[in-house]
């Protein structure tokens, strides 16, 4: 399907994931041309992230829950005449045109040009990244982010190790170590941060959604059968090796997360998958000056109203960007978020299907807030941003001495979170050293490295 | 009878032909589609750089374009991302050090 | 003192030196303003021979005093600049500028063509020439503000963030008793109004007139870099877009790295009030010239870019000494795209009026009550 660069598409989906997907084609079938846009190649997203058709996998659907619903999707995207997938595309900024969006595209460090696409309005559907909290020895090859290990597994077939501990906070932890048992790795311990009795003490909640209950059961089993341990309130408090990982210490917490002296065992490993949840991905709204709410797991979110609609004209948002919440909320938003742009009443059953996962997420997000006592396993020289190699002394210099009680005024005096990946990584920690309340979002007016050239393309435009 | 339990046999994987990549001059397989990351690690190669200030290892730490840490010279550029990039037949990619730019130092 | 900004602090400092008893009082952080948004050239070589370049001799030799007492922490470079030409005829106008700088202590030496790469080796071929300015250096704009304010502390001055001043409280007589904030009374018989860009917010809550506007500017943070820039370099535009007081957008490249290891390309300078919005236009327009520069730089990757606010007055000096109207309300505000640089000065002046000391500089020129107010430039909000 030929496009000239100025044509202008009734709504462009950024993020080609289970919200994206389902909001493309909804949309398209109700009547609006659509463009999903997504820096991937192929459609997915992180939760349906496949093994490139040149692995000949013949059974996909054995590292997903609910793959039909994405192949599904995934071929009404490919018959639908008014909808296009432009792989390969990472947008890097949003800009407000008279007739809509201008949205910023990258090609690649290799593309002599940029792109730019224009849209009538804009479904943000960006999905999430892990929430990681730095520990001694985290930064060893060999450790890895759990929803990593499993992106790594699902998109190459390939594990980190052999004997792999995983570790942190959240649901993601159960689905990776059982993928991980089921790809041949050995997994001597799930250790969890908190107690998982946050919502396991309000069944009504959980008899609602009963797919959830399933699928937690599901991977259970699937643990159990396999010998793998879950300990509960304990965490990581260091990764040993020197060139790789080839141990872990497992502390027991106490409730406000702190590491409780004399717990310690060690655990031998080659390899660690470690994460805290997620944390939606935003700055392409917030740049635009959307507003965000911290939701019960103290991360920041996009502000949409039943909707779907952010606080800026023209801009939705669907998925994990509303708050974190799994594939089957994310595809229920999809949908109902085509429905609301192309002016169509939403389905009431979809209403109440997404009121009541967002219930569930909120309880979920609510058991997992990491507590303030996990700075107890720091050290002065652990390094806090991983990029910038800026170790907790720093941190607590700027905050002690030089007067810093903010996420941005620790950057600007220390540089952690001013490397490449502009704070993804070392911006939880950060905030949490700073002392800071209530922070905002972090601000990132380039959602993604851009080269200069790329940059200069668009003086000329 | 119990096959080994691997990634390739849980999804029932039959994969195209292997080709092989260079990595800082002698050769790794890769499978069609593979990542260059993914290559690396089931050659048991964990990691690809070394960092600006302390020069410790690193390699792949999100999998999925986000951190960054999976950064490394291919094919003579510097600073890229394994974890997204393929590896295609005859990719050449160095550890890389530091900020991998030291050419363009005056 | 209001204002944590480099020029609230450099203030603190001396003051806090001479002996006086301080408070600093933010309603952000540290450095949370255009201090914190900016780049740290510390420039004689964009300045004509006036009140300005004056002030800005005098803070040169005064940071040079700064970087040995405050250490290697503010990344102080003395680096030096180069200013380039593009064509003869910008040639001969660095030329004849360089010539009424001479006469004020400014030093200045010509490069030709041919021995530009010596100086710059990745600066674009076919330049016509340039100047070279020893005297101009470099810090780390809010590390300088911090660590100025740490050594304020060390001699008995107080800090206080996230306390915002709501009013100046003036006696029967007209004069400054102190302030009022969203917590407390402060007495103090001299306020120093050094919150920059929004100078004109509290010189209001003093009733006097100071018609300070914020003139944007976006800055280009690249990927960490071995040195490929040894100097501060730019193109001869720049003095031109400095000196100019148009609202529409203008951009001229000054491009310089950086110990902690990206380059920074700056700036753009409009006036568009305080709108925080990326400009597309801005950017795409500061990468092209750098690209054009240093050729070098078309390939490597873009990673943030600053916003700040220059605090600007109409005829680019800032406002420095007690206000000739309200007794005791002291101005350090207003230095547009010169404060990291004019800091030090500013500070002392302020501070030796404070203790009635005689002034290294005259103050006249930079008198908040120059500006009648009927000569307000018509400002978009
Ligand atoms: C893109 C860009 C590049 C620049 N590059 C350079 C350069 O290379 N060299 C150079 O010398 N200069 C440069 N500048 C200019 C320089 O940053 C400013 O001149 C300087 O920061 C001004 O310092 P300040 O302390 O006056 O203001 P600020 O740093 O803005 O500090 C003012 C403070 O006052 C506080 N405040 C305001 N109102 C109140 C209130 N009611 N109560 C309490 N607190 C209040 C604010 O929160 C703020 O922290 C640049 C500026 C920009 C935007
Ligand atoms: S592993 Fe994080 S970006 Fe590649």
């Amino acid at each position: 399907m030929p496009t000239s660069p100025s044509e202008l598409f009734d709504l462009a989906v950024v993020g080609a994931g289970p919200a994206g997907l389902a909001a493309a084609v909804t949309a398209a079938d109700l009547g609006l041309r659509c463009v999903l846009l997504d820096g991937a190649d192929r459609t997915g997203g992180q939760y349906y992230r496949h093994p490139a058709p040149g692995l000949g996998a013949a059974r996909p659907d054995r590292l997903h829950h609910g793959w039909a619903a994405y192949t599904g999707l995934a071929a009404r995207l490919t018959a639908h005449r008014r909808a296009e997938f432009r792989g390969g595309h990472q947008v890097w900024a949003l800009e407000r045109t008279e007739d809509g969006f201008a949205v910023h595209v990258t090609l690649g460090p290799e593309a002599a040009e940029r792109t730019t696409v224009r849209a009538r309005t804009v479904l943000l559907a960006t999905g999430a990244y892990e929430r990681q909290l730095p520990f001694p020895g985290w930064t060893l090859p060999g450790v890895v982010t759990a929803g990593g290990a499993q992106a790594m597994l699902k998109a190459g077939l390939v594990l980190p190790g052999r004997r792999i501990v995983v570790a942190g906070s959240g649901p993601l932890l159960l689905a990776a170590a059982s993928s991980l048992v089921g790809a041949g790795a050995d997994v001597p311990a799930v250790v969890e941060a908190s107690g998982y009795l946050g919502y396991a003490r309000r069944p009504g909640v959980l008899a609602a959604v009963p797919a959830k209950l399933v699928e937690g059961a599901g991977h259970g089993s699937a643990l159990l059968r396999h010998g793998v341990r879950l300990r509960p309130r304990s965490a990581v408090v260091e990764a040993h090796g020197d060139e790789r990982v080839t141990g872990v210490t497992v502390a027991r917490l106490g409730a406000d997360w702190r590491p409780l002296p004399g717990t310690e065992r060690r655990i031998d490993c080659d390899a660690l998958a470690v994460g805290h949840g997620l944390l939606p991905q935003i700055e392409l709204a917030t740049e635009l000056g959307a507003q965000t709410r911290t939701g019960p797991d103290g991360a920041v979110a996009l502000r949409v109203d039943a909707r779907l609609r952010t606080t800026v004209p023209g801009l939705w948002s669907a998925g994990e960007t509303n708050g974190v919440g799994g594939a089957d909320l994310a595809l229920a938003e999809g949908e109902l978020a085509a429905h609301a742009i192309a002016g169509e009443p939403p389905e009431r059953a979809l209403l109440r299907r997404r009121a009541r996962l967002r219930a569930f997420a909120e309880l979920m997000a609510a058991a997992h807030r990491p507590g303030p006592g996990w700075t107890g396993w720091l050290r002065p020289d652990t390094d806090v941003c991983r990029c910038e190699e800026v170790p907790v002394a720093r941190i607590r210099e700027a905050v002690e001495e030089l007067g810093a009680g903010d996420p941005r005024t620790v950057k600007l005096l220390t540089r952690a979170g001013m490397g490449w990946c502009q704070g993804r990584m070392c911006g939880p920690a950060v905030a949490c050293l700073s002392g800071a309340t209530g922070a905002g979002p972090d601000r990132r007016p380039l959602a993604c490295p851009v080269p200069l050239s790329q940059l200069a393309a668009g003086a000329s435009e | 009878m119990t096959r080994r339990r691997t990634p390739a046999a849980l999804v029932e994987a039959d994969p195209g032909p292997a080709h092989r990549i260079e990595f800082d001059g002698r050769p790794v397989r890769a499978l069609p589609g593979q990542s260059i990351a993914a290559a690396l690690w089931a050659d048991g190669v964990l990691a690809w750089r070394t960092t600006r200030v302390g020069g410790r290892p690193r390699g792949a730490f999100c999998g999925i374009g986000a951190c960054f840490d999976c950064l490394a010279t291919v094919n003579g550029r510097a600073n890229q991302r394994l974890c997204l990039l393929p590896a295609e037949p005859g990719t050449v990619v160095t550890t890389q050090e530091g900020h991998g730019r030291a050419d363009l130092a005056v | 003192m209001v204002g944590a900004g480099v020029v609230g602090a450099a203030c603190a400092y001396y003051a806090a030196r001479a002996g006086l008893a301080v408070a600093v009082v933010d309603r952000g952080p540290v450095a949370g303003g255009t201090t914190g948004a900016g780049e740290g050239n510390l420039l004689v070589s964009d300045k004509e021979p006036g009140p300005e370049l004056d002030l800005a001799l005098l803070s040169l030799r005064l940071w040079r005093e700064l970087a040995e007492q405050l250490g290697p922490a503010v990344e102080y470079e003395p680096k030096g600049g180069v200013v380039v030409a593009s064509t003869a005829a910008g040639q001969q106008a660095l030329r004849d500028f360089a010539a009424g700088q001479a006469a004020v202590g400014v030093s200045a030496e010509e490069v030709p063509a041919e021995r530009l790469h010596e100086l710059e080796p990745h600066l674009a071929p076919g330049l016509a020439g340039g100047y070279h300015y020893p005297q101009d250096a470099q810090v780390q704009p809010a590390l300088a503000a911090a660590h100025l304010l740490r050594e304020a502390r060390r001699m008995g001055a107080e800090l206080s963030t996230g306390e915002t001043v709501t009013a100046v409280e003036r006696g029967p007589d007209g004069a400054v008793r102190g302030v009022r904030t969203d917590r407390r009374r402060l007495a103090a018989p001299a306020v120093v109004n050094a919150t920059g860009a929004w100078g004109a917010e509290l010189a209001a809550l003093a009733g006097a007139h100071l018609p300070v506007l914020p003139r944007r500017g976006f800055v280009l943070v690249t990927e960490p870099l071995p040195r490929v820039v040894r100097h501060k370099v730019y193109s001869a535009d720049y003095v031109a877009d400095v000196a100019s007081g148009s609202a529409g957008l203008q951009t001229s490249s000054v491009i310089e790295g950086t110990p902690g290891g990206p380059v920074l390309i700056g700036a753009s300078r409009e006036r568009v009030g305080f709108d925080r919005t990326i400009s597309h236009e801005a950017i795409g327009r500061l990468a092209a010239e750098a690209a054009a520069l240093f050729p070098v730089l078309a390939q490597v990757a873009v990673m943030r870019t600053y916003r700040g606010f220059r605090p600007y007055l109409p005829d680019h000096l800032p406002a420095i000494g007690e206000d000739p109207r309200v007794p005791g309300l002291y101005h350090a505000c207003g230095h547009e795209g010169a404060g990291i640089g004019l800091a030090p000065a500013t500070g002392l002046l302020i501070s030796e009026q404070l203790t009635g000391k005689r002034s290294e500089l005259d103050l006249a020129p930079f008198r908040a009550d120059r500006f009648p107010a009927s000569t307000d430039p018509l400002e978009k909000p």
